[in-house]
């Protein structure tokens, strides 16, 4: 294993473990301790999202705008509900535009992309219009508070936020023998109201235990009916109490004991579903899962098992403290290997490339047309699993031609003072190839030498 | 707004040759006269844009770029014109053309960055003055409307300073111009994982042209000349234009790049009608190109180039050179055309005589501090 030398390292931490290097930013001393000294300086509720409505309001707001759209005469709802389906729309370009911001500004890079990460492994997919409009607050709420907590506390505020309820339509899961199924079939005995097992198989699957970790058919059923009641206020109306947030409805309930993985949990309401989650946060397959997640991620699409043995350790040591587990990653040698083998994200590569252009606000307007550009929309990946996190699902011919595109356009937005050669010293450092260094310096003008420090192979991985 | 944009974005797609950047930039002043400015960033070979075929140096240089005299448009015993430049030809014989040989800015490294801003500057060496030689001539005359415009994201540095210029940038810019895709090949060249992707997006990237969707350097002409045209237009404009940095592949690439801007000059000849007498058209480059072919069939950075004027106001039909010659010893360095003319004093006589200006003055405040050429006159009537 090779020793990278402070200047590699600081470097490393910059751009694998940050979000990329701001240029005219001092490069960090002490690497290590820069990024365990963001712990302490992290902002959950950064400015760049000071302005944005909480979910209650999105929901709330929402549904007081559907229901008035039913009164309209029907040749009015077709426009109305169009308008509505515009204005979600608009919420969800400047959710991505306050993320992309507070990514520039973030002087806690590391914690930043970690928030990134999280986002993407509870991932919600605004594939219909409430669920786009929800898609920032969920980030904002569920995550952002969490990401230095301990895992379980994440996950409880993720699985109970109205994003993913609605997502994953756990919000109309009803027991089969609960009192709304009962009252509902003593008046329509042709109704038999259910459970939908869709939140409760992506929490074992997806969440927590991982894909083939020996829970069965029978254990996501029963951990369904476990969820049954966990639904949001002011399904029938906004009058109903703390509409647009998390309710247990009794009413919804499937009783009696529940049998998961073996262990029987006889809690009453909403305590059942909550003890399961606390389990399977702390359980080993979690933690590895989690780990494998996380050494991906930072060090390699196929992460060496040492590395993700040392994180699941940590994990389940600390019963899933989050921040002992960044420390082992930090720590661990593994992290520090000399060759950049992460083919950076969309979007990764466009927020490190705003970020060493030191973007203005007129290049962060755009932010979710870009990620949509580069095939990345945030929020948007059509799957309860997230993007990938592996060079194949991005390093594509059209994908590297889009880059060179948007690099061009940003280049010449760019400052037009800025000197690349500079730059690619600064920004790239030490993995500067010569091959890059020469292409650069002899691009025939300042902003085509910019876009090919954006593209060139240095800036494309981390 | 919407007949703007549509119209800039028709000037990015359409079939031509030549890599223009749809980037044009406009200042308005009160006089009838017009001044355009084309620069040629990335330094175009003026070897093989007015060719000193007369030269017997010449062929023993340029070897697999050797180019038949029967294809040039010959202008003298001396020179001859691209086979690509037909409309510039066409003028020299109206005498609306005028080709100027062996000229170089006072800057002498070989860095694009660096030569381009003592072009667009009018400093003597990088970083000296702040703003543009272009923008000090706005200055010179006189003013109706303190309004300027470019059609440009950026304005180039030939423009920025005190008097005021707008720009037009379309909202939609055009793909990657080739120029930046043939670097960004070199660049992946080493990286086996991107160099492979890279190739397959090139093969798709011909497929798709083989559709037809390249910049249209005719349109971009166009687009100049309905800005200038205009009785209360704007009355400098420049335009970018970008690709000539022809380390490899030189034949076809200047062939391509130099048809692309005679039709350009030709569109704005057209679409200027009357105007066009009032009209001087400037092109440039930061610097010129080894004198000898290099080794895959291109040229590296060299020092002085040539420089081509047009227009009615030009007192055109001649080629002005004091050739210093190809042979080894009268090579710059024993490797470029030496500079024999300042292409500043150049500059200055043209704009000051184009615009109805003191030579001399303009000569101080385009280029402060740069030697006056006495010698330089008659080139344009105003």
């Amino acid at each position: 294993m090779s020793t990278p030398s402070r200047g590699e390292r600081a470097f490393i931490a910059l751009n694998r473990f940050g979000l990329g290097a701001h240029l005219g930013d001092e490069s960090p001393d002490n690497p290590k301790g820069w990024l365990l000294g963001q712990f302490q300086a992290y902002e959950p509720k950064p400015a760049a999202m000071s302005d944005l409505p909480s979910s209650a309001d999105i929901f709330t707001t929402y549904r007081e705008d559907s229901a008035d759209i039913r009164d309209l005469p029907e040749a009015e709802r077709r426009q109305a509900r169009q308008e509505l389906r515009q204005r979600g729309q608009k919420l969800y370009e400047a959710e991505v535009e306050a993320r992309m911001r507070a990514a520039l500004a973030s002087q806690t890079p590391f914690v930043e992309r970690l928030v990134h990460f999280w986002a993407n492994h509870f991932a919600i997919s605004g594939d219909e219009p409430l669920v786009t409009a929800l898609a920032g607050s969920f980030e904002r709420e569920a995550i952002r508070p969490h990401v230095l907590g301990r895992f379980e506390d994440m996950l409880l505020a993720v699985e109970t936020h109205p994003a993913m309820l609605l997502y994953l339509n756990q919000d109309r899961s009803i027991g089969p023998n609960s009192v709304r199924a009962r009252r509902a079939a003593e008046q329509d005995a042709s109704r038999k109201p259910g459970i939908n097992e869709n939140l409760a198989r992506e929490i074992l699957e997806l969440h927590t235990l991982g894909v083939r970790t020996g829970y069965s058919q029978q254990d996501v059923t029963q951990f369904a009916f476990a969820m049954t009641g966990w639904t949001i206020a002011g399904q029938g109306g906004n009058d109903e109490t703390g509409a647009g947030t998390f309710a247990f409805k009794p009413q919804f309930h499937e009783p009696g004991p529940r049998t998961i993985l073996g262990k029987t949990y006889d809690q009453q309401g909403m305590d059942q579903a909550e003890a399961v989650l606390r389990d399977v946060a702390r359980s080993e397959a979690t933690a590895s899962h989690l780990a494998t997640k996380l050494a991906r991620h930072f060090v390699a699409d196929s992460p060496p098992s040492s590395l993700v043995q040392r994180l699941q350790s940590a994990f389940v040591k600390s019963q899933g403290d989050l921040p002992t587990v960044y420390r082992a990653l930090v720590d661990a040698p593994e992290a520090w290997e000399e060759e950049a083998s992460k083919f950076k994200t969309p979007w990764e590569w466009s927020v490190s490339a705003l970020r060493a252009l030191d973007a203005s606000p007129e290049m962060t307007a755009t932010a979710a047309q870009m990620a949509r550009q580069l095939g990345q929309p945030v929020w948007r990946p059509q799957s309860p699993a997230g993007y990938d996190d592996i060079a194949a699902s991005w390093a594509a011919p059209d994908a590297l031609i889009r880059r060179v595109e948007v690099a061009q356009r940003l280049a010449r937005k760019a400052d037009p003072t800025l000197d690349a050669r500079a730059a690619a010293g600064a920004l790239i450092g030490p993995a500067l190839s010569k091959t890059t260094a020469t292409e650069i310096a002899r691009a025939e003008s300042p902003a085509t030498a910019v876009a090919l420090l954006l593209v060139s192979p240095e800036f494309q991985r981390r | 707004m919407m007949d703007r944009r549509n119209f800039l974005r028709g000037a990015a797609l359409g079939a031509g040759a030549l890599m223009i950047s749809p980037r044009m930039v406009f200042a308005h002043v009160e006089t009838d006269r017009r001044f355009v400015f084309v620069i040629q960033r990335g330094a175009a070979d003026g070897l093989d844009t007015v060719i000193p075929y007369g030269d017997p140096a010449l062929a023993g240089l340029r070897g697999s770029l050797a180019i038949d005299p029967a294809d040039m448009h010959k202008l003298d015993g001396m020179f001859a014109l691209h086979p690509s430049l037909e409309r510039l030809a066409g003028f020299y014989k109206q005498k609306q053309s005028l080709f100027v040989q062996a000229v170089a800015s006072p800057y002498r490294e070989r860095s694009h960055f660096d030569g381009q801003n003592v072009l667009e500057s009018g400093g003597s060496s990088p970083y000296q003055l702040r703003d543009g030689w272009l923008n000090r001539l706005s200055t010179l005359l006189p003013k109706t409307r303190d309004e300027a415009i470019a059609l440009a994201p950026t304005i180039p540095l030939a423009l920025r300073g005190a008097a005021p210029v707008n720009s037009y940038a379309p909202s939609n810019l055009p793909e990657a111009p080739d120029d930046l895709l043939t670097r960004v090949s070199a660049l992946y060249d080493a990286d086996p994982e991107l160099h492979t992707l890279w190739n397959r997006a090139m093969e798709n990237r011909g497929l798709a042209e083989a559709v037809g969707a390249r910049q249209d350097s005719a349109t971009v002409g166009k687009t100049a000349a309905m800005f200038l045209g205009r009785e209360n237009g704007p009355r400098i404009a420049m335009i970018e234009t970008a690709g000539w940095d022809t380390h490899d592949a030189q034949k076809q690439r200047l062939t391509n790049q130099l048809r692309g801007l005679d039709q350009l000059i030709g569109a704005l000849r057209d679409g200027l009608g009357d105007v066009w007498s009032n009209t001087t058209v400037l092109v440039a480059t930061e610097f010129g190109r080894t004198a000898a072919v290099n080794g895959t069939d291109g040229t590296d950075h060299g020092t002085a180039s040539a420089a081509m004027l047009a227009g009615g106001a030009i007192d055109g039909g001649r080629v002005i050179a004091d050739w210093p010659g190809l042979s080894s010893r009268q090579l710059y360095e024993n490797r470029d055309l030496a500079p024999t003319l300042d292409l500043d004093a150049l500059i200055a006589v043209v704009a000051a005589e184009s615009l109805g200006l003191d030579p001399e003055k303009t000569m101080r405040t385009l280029f402060p501090g740069r030697p006056f050429n006495r010698k330089l006159t008659g080139l344009a009537s105003a």
